[in-house]
């Protein structure tokens, strides 16, 4: 814990305890997972300091002034003082140099936070109305809402739009980072704890704005190799069954308008990459989790789901979607 | 002075519409902009019960995406634009004029345009409802979303038309508030022995004249590339979405000003007299505000902390928005020490005054917390930062404004309000206003974003959500309670008087309501508390107050006073 080194454990644990109230499942930007959340929530913590002696000064001062000088009727007038200019320099000049204060405390915090790392993991993140495109140039990998990346290694992330303005943020790890179309901005960040740290579009981007979630999964060096691994061959091609037919399906309908799988000839761009869709966790951008009965209904009707969004699809018959879902589980 | 029995003269005694429709009475007028922002506030109420009760529980379906972003960008934009701004238009309207013992201001028919222009465009915006295409872009309307590309429908055409009208409107009443208290004052009354009130509205007019141009500009570019295929927004084609940004946040952040600066007058009225003691340090407060005018235009780029503008351009906004925060703290310690040593009555009116200081003080410590470049990139556009504003808007605007409704209603209708009533109001808004909005602080900090009309449950979000619906509804309650003690006010409320509450500004040497030329006879004004000086003239403030008059200012202003009386 970043915390600890200014904040002594047990207010920390006080504090934290009243903040989430056993939420431990909060994506909490007070429970950083990286030395870059962890100075913010280290600023954060100095900042609620100095605060809250100002808060309680000037409450206290508010609330005295009003129990001490409430009216007893009586008949004189109070003492008629207009001021008095040596008070009022200095409450103009205390609460200055505590803003240069904090001003000091922040810039090197500032400047620390957005210093390149050597050795930095390339990723690229693509906003797109609404699901996120997660690119590894280095390593050839095209994937959807879901980003990999091994603990303890620098991450550097360029960050784009396909449409409009998004936000990527994960509390846990960073700050947000808009994603602005024509220009292209970076988060960098070094994951220090293994998990799956869920993140969320922050930026009001249209009707699904609140289904624009993704993950940032943190995991050892060798599962993250393990995972890049199986990247670079295409997924098994189904035998016979179900899974054939709906790849069938699949190569044969409207789906490779907008979908990619590698290996095959379904090349669609618009939506996300499918490659290897069954190893992932979730659908849609963490609108459903990835379970074939919520696969079954994605495709069944996408718009009572996620009313407004990009995909569409024919209506099928319950066969098919039960052959797709197959298919598509399968693409591990 | 009226005595309580009397009978007051009513409204109603003139309620022929015609003559409502083609008065240039600044009164009326005043009356007109409350009465319609208060039925708008009514409609920004309605809809922020809806998101509340939306996000009550997680995975809600009482409204669809389409309808909660309608409801979100009208919520915004109509407690921004038709409320808070016309609800300070009219108060300003009504009570300047008195304070500065002008008969009118400046420009009556301008004023009477300002009013009518404000309800069109209001009632145009509104309009879009019944074809269901309300503006569902927010009210910042980030390009290149509200671009056709991304938002072909009317939504987006209907917001920035009416925003384009609101415009001329303010700025139409701006100039108006700015001339009358520059060309209008009455003999005697110098700039710095005009009330503060007055301050505080000359300051936020001003802010209005160089803000808006900037909106103006962003809302014509828009329609341009809408309608007309511009491209200012969109890349590719020489235009940059941060253009929209700029020129919006430009107008944007001076427009939290134009917010808060007329209630922060407002208090500085309503505290000494509650007090018996005058305004403590008139000239800090006083040059706060101009501070506050000015500095609020060098601070809008902390609002885009996270597009990725260089690190010291951020630096830089983040040092002048900390700065901002000073002359708001000089103006809380200067009010606190006008409480302190006072007798002090604790009348509604100085209750949402004492509860403003308390709330705005929130507002303004999170408000340094967000300028922290690396703190905002994880709190902006999360919850938090509902949290703040609101603290700062409705803890400290709203608060200010019935703080100034119940202390100058009395003049408007000629009936108190019943104190036990407003009471009530006081502490029901108290509670739910901080039920509301404080667990929001919380749910920004645990990663809830700003927007979403629905969210998963196992987040941790859904307590703090339903504890914030909870307090949405006791606002909604205590607003009703203010709407009944002031219907039955007009009915049975006992006879205000001229000067209920003995004070000291010009408003109150007059009756209540005042004849429509205003005053028989205006005090010369000699200090800062012109109705002070009447009541005791065996101890005066022109003789004892400062600021010290030396015998230039003594001279010059005698050549004032023999020479014909300026304005009416």
């Amino acid at each position: 814990m970043y915390s600890d080194r200014i904040v002594p454990r047990f207010v920390l644990s006080l504090v934290s305890l009243a903040f989430l109230a056993g939420c431990s499942r909060s994506p909490s930007v007070l429970a950083p997972a990286s030395p870059e959340a962890g100075k913010i929530a280290d600023l954060f913590w100095i900042l609620l300091l100095i605060s809250g002696v100002i808060f309680f000064l000037v409450e206290g001062l508010l609330i005295f002034a009003v129990v001490r000088f409430r009216s007893r009727q009586q008949a004189t007038l109070p003492k008629q003082v207009h001021g008095n200019t040596r008070l009022e320099i200095a409450w103009t000049v205390v609460p200055s140099l505590i803003v240069v204060g904090i001003f000091a405390i922040m810039f090197p915090t500032m400047s620390e936070l957005t210093q390149q790392q050597a050795g930095a993991l390339k990723v690229k993140v693509i906003g797109h109305q609404w699901w996120w495109e997660i690119v590894y140039p280095d390593l050839g990998i095209t994937t959807a809402s879901e980003l990999h990346v091994p603990v303890g290694q620098p991450i550097e992330i360029e960050i784009l739009s396909a449409d409009v303005v998004h936000s990527f943020w994960v509390p846990e790890l960073f700050g947000k980072t808009d994603t602005v179309p024509g220009r292209s901005n970076w988060t960098r960040f070094v994951a220090s704890k293994e998990g799956v740290y869920p993140g969320q579009c922050a930026e009001f981007c249209g009707v699904q704005h609140a289904n624009m979630g993704f993950l940032i999964i943190v995991e050892p060096r060798e599962a993250f190799e393990d995972w890049v691994e199986e990247w670079g061959d295409a997924p098994d091609e189904p035998d016979d069954g179900p899974a054939a037919l709906g790849e069938q399906a699949f190569l044969t309908g409207s789906c490779i308008a907008c979908h990619t799988i590698d290996g095959t000839r379904a090349q669609g761009k618009l939506g996300p990459n499918l490659t290897h869709f069954g190893g992932r966790r979730s659908i849609a951008a963490l609108t459903l989790d990835n379970a074939p009965e919520n696969l079954a209904s994605w495709l069944a009707n996408p718009q009572s789901i996620k009313p407004g969004t990009t995909m569409r699809i024919p209506s099928l018959s319950s066969e098919v979607i039960r052959n797709l879902v197959a298919y598509l589980e399968s693409l591990k | 002075m009226t005595g309580y029995g009397e009978t007051v003269p009513s409204l109603r005694a003139e309620a022929d519409v015609w003559t409502w429709i083609t008065t240039t009475d600044h009164k009326r007028i005043g009356i007109l902009y409350m009465v319609s922002a208060f039925v708008f506030f009514l409609g920004g109420i309605v809809e922020a019960l809806l998101m509340r009760t939306q996000l009550a529980v997680a995975r809600n379906t009482l409204l669809g995406p389409d309808a909660y972003n309608q409801i979100f960008t009208m919520h915004g934009t109509t407690m921004i634009f038709l409320f808070l701004m016309p609800m300070q238009a009219g108060l300003a309207n009504y009570v300047l004029p008195l304070m500065i013992g002008a008969r009118d201001m400046a420009f009556p028919r301008l004023n009477a345009f300002g009013y009518w222009l404000f309800l069109f465009a209001g009632l145009f915006m509104y309009s879009s409802f019944l074809i269901g295409a309300a503006p569902n872009a927010g009210w910042f309307a980030y390009a290149p979303l509200t671009e056709v590309q991304f938002s072909p429908g009317l939504n987006i055409d209907f917001w920035a038309l009416a925003i384009l009208l609101l415009g001329i409107s303010s700025t139409a009443g701006a100039i108006n508030f700015i001339v009358t208290t520059i060309g209008l004052r009455t003999r005697g009354m110098s700039f710095n022995l005009m009330p503060l009130f007055v301050w505080a509205t000359l300051v936020t007019s001003l802010i209005i004249v160089f803000a808006m141009p900037s909106l103006t500009t962003g809302v014509v570019l828009l329609l341009v590339d809408r309608r007309l295929g511009g491209t200012f927004f969109t890349p590719g084609d020489g235009g940059d979405p941060l253009l929209w940004q700029h020129l919006f946040w430009a107008f944007g952040h001076p427009e939290v000003y134009i917010l808060i600066l007329p209630a922060m007058g407002v208090i500085s009225e309503v505290l000494p007299v509650f007090a018996r003691k005058p305004i403590f340090g008139y000239s800090f407060i006083a040059w706060s505000s101009v501070a506050i005018g000015f500095l609020g235009f060098t601070v809008w780029a902390h609002h885009m902390f996270a597009v990725g503008l260089p690190i010291i351009v951020q630096a830089l906004f983040a040092a002048s928005s900390m700065i901002v925060a000073v002359p708001t703290g000089v103006k809380i310690f200067n009010w606190i020490a006008t409480l302190w040593g006072g007798q002090i009555s604790l009348k509604t009116s100085m209750l949402f005054a004492i509860g403003f200081i308390g709330q705005f003080v929130i507002g303004g410590i999170t408000g340094v917390f967000l300028a922290v470049v690396p703190f905002d990139w994880q709190a902006t556009d999360s919850y938090f930062v509902v949290a703040h504003f609101h603290y700062v808007l409705f803890g400290g605007a709203l608060f200010g404004l019935f703080a100034g409704l119940y202390y100058w209603l009395p003049k408007f209708t000629g009936r108190l309000l019943d104190e036990r009533l407003g009471i009530l109001h006081f502490f029901l808004i108290l509670i739910g206003f901080n039920l509301t909005f404080f667990p929001m602080h919380l749910l920004g900090l645990m990663g809830m974003p700003r927007r979403i009309y629905t969210y998963a449950p196992g987040l941790g979000w859904d307590n703090l959500s339903l504890v914030s619906a909870v307090g949405g509804f006791t606002i909604a309650l205590s607003v009703s309670v203010f709407i009944w003690n002031f219907f039955s006010s007009l009915r049975h409320g006992q006879a205000a008087g001229d000067d209920p509450w003995d004070a000291w500004t010009l408003e109150w040497a007059t009756t209540s309501p005042p004849p429509p030329h205003n005053f028989s006879t205006v005090p010369i004004v000699r200090s800062r508390r012109p109705l002070w000086d009447l009541k005791h003239p065996e101890n005066p403030d022109w003789r004892t107050a400062q600021p010290a008059r030396d015998a230039s200012v003594e001279s010059k202003e005698e050549r004032v006073d023999a020479g014909p009386r300026r304005g009416y």
